[in-house]
């Protein structure tokens, strides 16, 4: 990686703010960002899992000569290559934290690679379980729109290289739940009210009797973390792009519905006990010395719910989506640029959250 | 009925599942219900019913009607990958895009069966579909022309020599980086 690319990415994994994390879009007191991924794979070449290191390189290679043609212009903004295997464990991490890879993505086998606009809002990982996996992140419910940008650069791609494509299943990917449109689309929620109304339960379940699935933060087994889920289609064969899009984007503005009739419901009747557990959080995030990223993640929760309700003055969505990556393990060792024990972390990452919050008038 | 994830013990539990207006079953015991996480009620929320599971639960049953493994028994490989069924129903993943038209008839029922469907609406490529009918043309026009040949019809073999020509020299222009 040359010392330019270097300093890029050094900048990206430092920074707290990702333009997907700006609280701007649809709905966004309660949808945090929208994801849009494309699993396509190259022709007459094995999948990712059966390549060898070498031809996994001359996959990468090839990938990184298309994302060349398709050029700023495609991406809609300056982009960086970077081969995985160059950088260290700890970044691939916070690559993961930052949503921008998959924690399988991560595991440092040679010939794995990110495409990355700078910006965040686009990347390609090369390699993964197919070989590209283009993804699109937006602020707020704008699925519609991730779909057209992630579907322009696919076309820019297919315009470089031939696609695995069969007329009657359509995009040929490694594993079979992904084929025909090869399309992921998914919502990340914050349902803090729900929660409180014990109401969670029955309405995720009620999202999975459709046929979408739930996860939570950070994928498997961590549901409920922050009360953040991650709402996404499942099947992905016999529907159009545009129908799975907007039967998702129809069930979680029904999710959507139901949180802010309860937030209404607990301004309402319940003010007192909101603003008085928003502001004991509050206060706890901004005085403490010490903070674990589980206990951090629990506050934030009803720190956001404070802030989009209108009762914290000064602090906006943005702001505190910030503490949300903030909060995460790797992100405070990045951003101090040192390996820390586990209670130097709670140090550094409770100093990191104050100051955040001081900026702010908090 | 046996359980259709370990295909030992007696089914116990059925669930019914509508995807795509198709009804899909699954039949379980009692254990394996439990460890799909499809029975704890009362946690946070009823835990996905994930297509995966759906995948794997079916592979199994499949996996029960192949023959024991040992040489010769692993059925037909994919000439590109080397992949065989077995090998695809043991990792969960196809080893590359031709095992999709080897594997096909036992691919289907799959694809029906975790996607309620087999038959692609979305996008579709425009460069490698175009490339792809071309290329189908290609093999239709050289059969035609070894026919051609064969039955001494050699103004019509010419025609059709053109035609090939024609379509190569299309085909080169659209393929760049090869």
């Amino acid at each position: 990686m040359t010392g330019n690319n270097a300093e890029v990415l050094h900048a990206i994994l430092t920074r707290s703010s990702s333009p997907w994390m700006e609280g701007s879009g649809e709905l966004s007191s309660v949808v945090i960002s929208s994801r849009v991924r494309l699993a396509r794979n190259l022709e007459d070449i094995p999948f990712p899992h059966l390549l060898s290191e070498n031809d996994a390189s001359t996959v990468m290679k090839r990938v990184f000569e298309a994302s060349g043609r398709v050029g700023e212009k495609g991406f809609g903004g300056p982009v960086i290559q970077v081969d995985l295997s160059e950088i260290s464990p700890l970044d691939c991490q916070v690559l993961v934290e930052k949503h921008l890879i998959s924690p399988q993505h991560a595991q440092g086998r040679p010939g794995k690679g990110l495409v990355l606009r700078l910006d965040e809002s686009a990347s390609i990982m090369v390699n993964e379980e197919d070989h590209l996996r283009i993804q699109v992140l937006r602020s707020g419910l704008e699925l519609a729109e991730a779909w057209v940008l992630a579907s322009g650069i696919d076309d820019l791609f297919e315009q470089n290289l031939d696609y695995a494509y069969d007329e009657r299943i359509g995009y040929l990917t490694s594993c079979p739940t992904n084929v025909g449109t090869g399309l992921r689309a998914s919502v990340m929620v914050h349902l803090p009210a729900l929660a409180v109304a014990n109401e969670t339960s029955r309405v995720l379940t009620a999202v999975n009797k459709v046929g979408l699935v739930v996860r939570g933060l950070y994928g498997e087994g961590t549901e409920g973390q922050g009360n953040v889920f991650q709402i996404s289609n499942q099947i992905t064969l016999g529907q159009t792009e545009k129908e799975i899009i907007e039967n998702l984007s129809l069930v979680v503005r029904q999710v959507v519905t139901e949180e802010v009739k309860v937030r209404e419901m607990l301004f309402k009747n319940h003010r007192i006990e909101v603003e008085d557990r928003v502001f004991r959080s509050l206060g706890i995030l901004s005085n403490a010395r010490k903070i674990t990223s589980d206990e951090a993640i629990k506050l934030w929760s009803d720190l956001r719910l404070g802030v989009e309700l209108s009762m914290v003055p000064g602090l906006e969505t943005k702001d505190v989506n910030e503490i949300l990556v903030l909060s995460r393990p790797t992100f405070v060792q990045k951003f101090f640029g040192t390996a820390l024990t586990a209670q130097e972390r709670d140090i550094r990452r409770a100093d990191l959250i104050r100051k955040h919050l001081a900026s702010r008038g908090v | 009925m046996v359980c259709e994830e370990c295909g030992k013990a007696q089914a116990t539990v059925h669930i019914e599942r509508i995807i795509n207006g198709r009804k899909m079953t699954m039949h379980l015991c009692r254990e394996c219900a439990e460890r799909s996480g499809l029975m704890t009620l009362g946690v946070l929320f009823q835990p996905s019913f994930s297509i995966n599971s759906l995948m794997s639960a079916f592979l199994g049953s499949q996996m029960e009607a192949l023959p024991s493994t040992g040489p010769g028994m692993e059925g037909p490989r994919c000439p590109v990958c080397g992949m065989s069924y077995r090998d695809f129903a043991r990792a969960g993943q196809l080893g590359c895009a031709r095992c999709y038209e080897v594997f096909e008839d036992r691919l289907e029922p799959l694809l029906r069966r975790i996607h309620g469907s087999d038959n692609h609406v979305g996008k579709a490529p425009a460069g490698t579909g175009e490339r792809a009918r071309m290329r189908r043309e290609l093999e239709d026009l050289r059969k035609q022309l070894s026919r051609a040949v064969a039955d001494e019809a050699y103004e019509e073999a010419a025609k059709i020599r053109d035609q090939i020509k024609q379509i190569e020299a299309k085909l080169g222009g659209i393929r760049r980086d090869r």
